[in-house]
């Protein structure tokens, strides 16, 4: 009986002395294992990518929008009708028990002029949450209070973009700025969190009490509303629970009755980060399958070389059972054989599919991450691939009769 | 105990629905270390008894004890074994394996008796050497001549130790001087070492050299002359 150490010499030797035609018949199996790698490692990028986005948002958000009524029969968009109260945002925080905290939102634009300098930004009225729902930090100064939400106090946080453009390298705490040609005292600058994932600059932005921003700046149609709430929820696992008790307790307080639809709308940011994952998936899933085709390919290109070569070693064969080797040692050597060229070739292609990835990242700026998973799953089914389509031809060598083979020319 | 015994062996080959009969009942007995010849013209049978004799193919009826062991109904893979352990063959055309050097084509049998490597490379020098080619060891077969190549062959039959030695027309692709020197050796193993070897052949010149002679002719026996008697005609 032939060790299996030995079948594995003889497989070698009989690849290495027809280097070409081995060479030719992994080229396939190479760029199918090189392609599926270089598409999951797509795939993967993609999911990274959409979770960073969404974590640098916030999973563990709510957003509440005055919503959509119906009014006579005719539904208005969201956020026509101001339905959102500042009142609705405290009674959140209050009420809520897995709220964390809520950041109300009055936004509006204006121009911004300090000195002889001036600029044209976004103006959010905020509440004392903003920093803790939002991630903002301060590079100086301090931050909003209770009293300048009370006192509707005439301060303003500056973006580090509003910051360079109004003041250049100087600090602005303590300087006064003139919005709406309202003075203001600047309590604070933004650390930078640069652009956001669609690019907006997110530095370009002057937070002021949201009370000062209704009272004092921007017109309202209703007293006291605001433009959006963002609860922040104390964990990813509550998600479902804060929005029932956030809905629960608005349609409450607006006095919606239950025949009635919500005139208000909440997103739910883990809601939404799933649906982006989901969507990755199926489309990682469905390169990769399109990727496995050409590796079956590669699988056909083996079996046809090893059919080739069990015809061309007829002889071969012939003398080895002469000499006393049985069909299963025959059919051994022709499957390990098979075996190495896909394993060898998956192997390669796993190098290939690792450059093809970065070259892809490189030239397309997209996000690539090749998975050890990818890479185990691709050379597994290289050896399948190898091993199955190894099977036919390595199964027709043993069916040899070693009379007729060795008289074979 | 005779090392071969065949007992009204026949073998029916079908083609395309014909059957053909090549062997009609066949029954001789080879003792150990005798040195047969089976002659017979092309047709005869003689390919088809040299066939089941090495254990390369099966009678359809009959019975083929080899060596002591009854090999007439075994398996594909048994055949396989009894090959490698009880029979060397040596071809016309040497049916050496061309990308293999001599040696590793000496060691070929081995490998499938499952020898470890260090025993298999000492064995198959010595088998070489047997043969006066130790020197060449390292050659591919087509860097040497024919009778070179034949004796490799005949290196290859002997290393596993088997008892027996099928020659299949050895002489036939080699000229008659080297072919000579193939003979020469074949009897010095008979006779020095005592190998029982089956030789077939139609070269009558060759015929000298066994001490019996069997002719084959339709699938039977025609004559079964002992050497004294070939020497005489």
């Amino acid at each position: 009986m032939i060790s299996f150490t030995e079948t594995c010499r003889v497989s070698f030797r009989a690849i290495v002395s027809n280097k070409m035609r081995s060479g030719l018949a992994m080229l396939g199996i190479v760029i199918g294992v090189g392609a599926v790698i270089a598409m999951l490692a797509l795939g993967a990028g993609a999911t990274v990518q959409i979770k960073s986005v969404m974590s640098s948002m916030g999973s563990n958000l709510l957003v509440i929008r005055p919503g959509t009524v119906t009014s006579g029969g005719i539904r208005i968009g969201a956020g026509s009708v101001p339905s959102l109260t500042l009142d609705d945002a405290k009674a959140i925080k209050a009420e809520c028990p897995s709220v964390e905290e809520i950041l109300a939102q009055f936004n509006g634009s204006a121009q911004i002029v300090y000195g002889n300098q001036n600029w044209s930004t976004q103006v959010a009225g905020v509440t004392v949450g903003v920093f803790v729902v939002n991630d903002w930090k301060l590079t100086s100064g301090r931050p909003f209070t209770d009293q300048d939400m009370r006192s509707a106090t005439k301060v303003a946080i500056l973006g580090s973009t509003v910051a360079r453009e109004l003041f250049g390298y100087s600090d602005p705490v303590g300087e006064i700025i003139r919005i709406k040609k309202i003075p203001f005292q600047v309590i604070g600058v933004l650390e930078s969190k640069g652009e956001s994932s669609w690019g907006r600059d997110q530095d370009d932005i002057v937070m002021v009490p949201v009370t000062t921003a209704q009272k004092r700046l921007f017109g309202m149609p209703r007293p006291n509303m605001v433009s959006s709430i963002t609860v922040k929820v104390k964990s990813e696992d509550l998600m479902a629970v804060a929005q029932e008790e956030v809905t629960l307790l608005l349609r409450q307080r607006h006095k919606i009755t239950s025949f009635q639809d919500d005139d208000f709308t909440v997103r739910n940011m883990a809601q939404a980060m799933e649906a982006a994952q989901q969507s990755t998936k199926v489309m990682s899933l469905l390169l990769g399958s399109i990727a496995s085709v050409s590796l079956l390919v590669g699988g056909i290109g083996i079996m046809n070389v090893m059919l080739v070569s069990v015809t061309e070693r007829t002889r071969e064969i012939g003398i080895r059972m002469a000499v006393g080797a049985t069909s299963k040692d025959i059919m051994l050597q022709f499957l390990v054989e098979s075996g190495m060229l896909s394993m060898t070739g998956g192997f390669a292609g796993v190098l290939f599919g690792t450059i093809l990835s970065r070259i892809l990242s490189g030239a397309f700026e997209w996000q690539t991450v090749v998975l050890p998973g990818s890479i185990a799953l691709a050379f597994g089914f290289s050896a399948l691939v190898g091993i199955v389509f190894g099977l036919y031809p390595a199964y027709k060598a043993s069916l040899l009769n070693p009379i007729e083979a060795l008289r074979y020319e | 105990m005779p090392l071969i015994e065949v007992e009204n062996v026949r073998k029916v080959y079908k083609m395309d629905g014909v059957e053909f009969e090549a062997l009609r009942g066949v029954s001789f007995t080879v003792e150990k270390e005798e040195f047969v010849i089976i002659m017979g013209p092309s047709g005869s049978g003689k390919s088809t008894l040299m066939h089941i004799l090495g254990a390369l193919d099966v009678p359809t009826s009959g019975k083929y004890i080899l060596n002591g062991k009854d090999i007439t109904s075994m398996t594909k893979d048994e055949l396989a074994r009894v090959r490698n352990k009880n029979i060397g063959f040596i071809f016309q055309g040497f049916n050496l394996l061309p990308r293999m050097s001599a040696l590793e084509n000496v060691e070929l049998p081995m490998l499938y008796a499952g020898l470890p490597a260090g025993e298999r490379r000492a064995k198959a020098r010595q088998a070489l050497d047997l043969v006066g080619l130790l020197e060449w060891a390292d050659h591919r077969p087509n860097q040497l001549s024919g009778g070179q190549q034949q004796r490799v062959a005949i290196a290859r039959a002997l290393v596993n130790d088997a008892p027996l030695l099928l020659a299949d027309e050895p002489t036939g692709n080699l000229d008659s001087k080297t072919g000579v020197q193939v003979m020469e050796t074949l009897k010095v193993l008979n006779e020095n070492r005592g190998i029982t070897i089956v030789l077939v052949t139609h070269d009558s010149g060759i015929a000298r050299y066994g001490k019996r002679i069997v002719r084959v002719l339709d699938g039977m026996i025609s004559s079964d002359t002992p050497e004294e008697q070939v020497t005489i005609r």
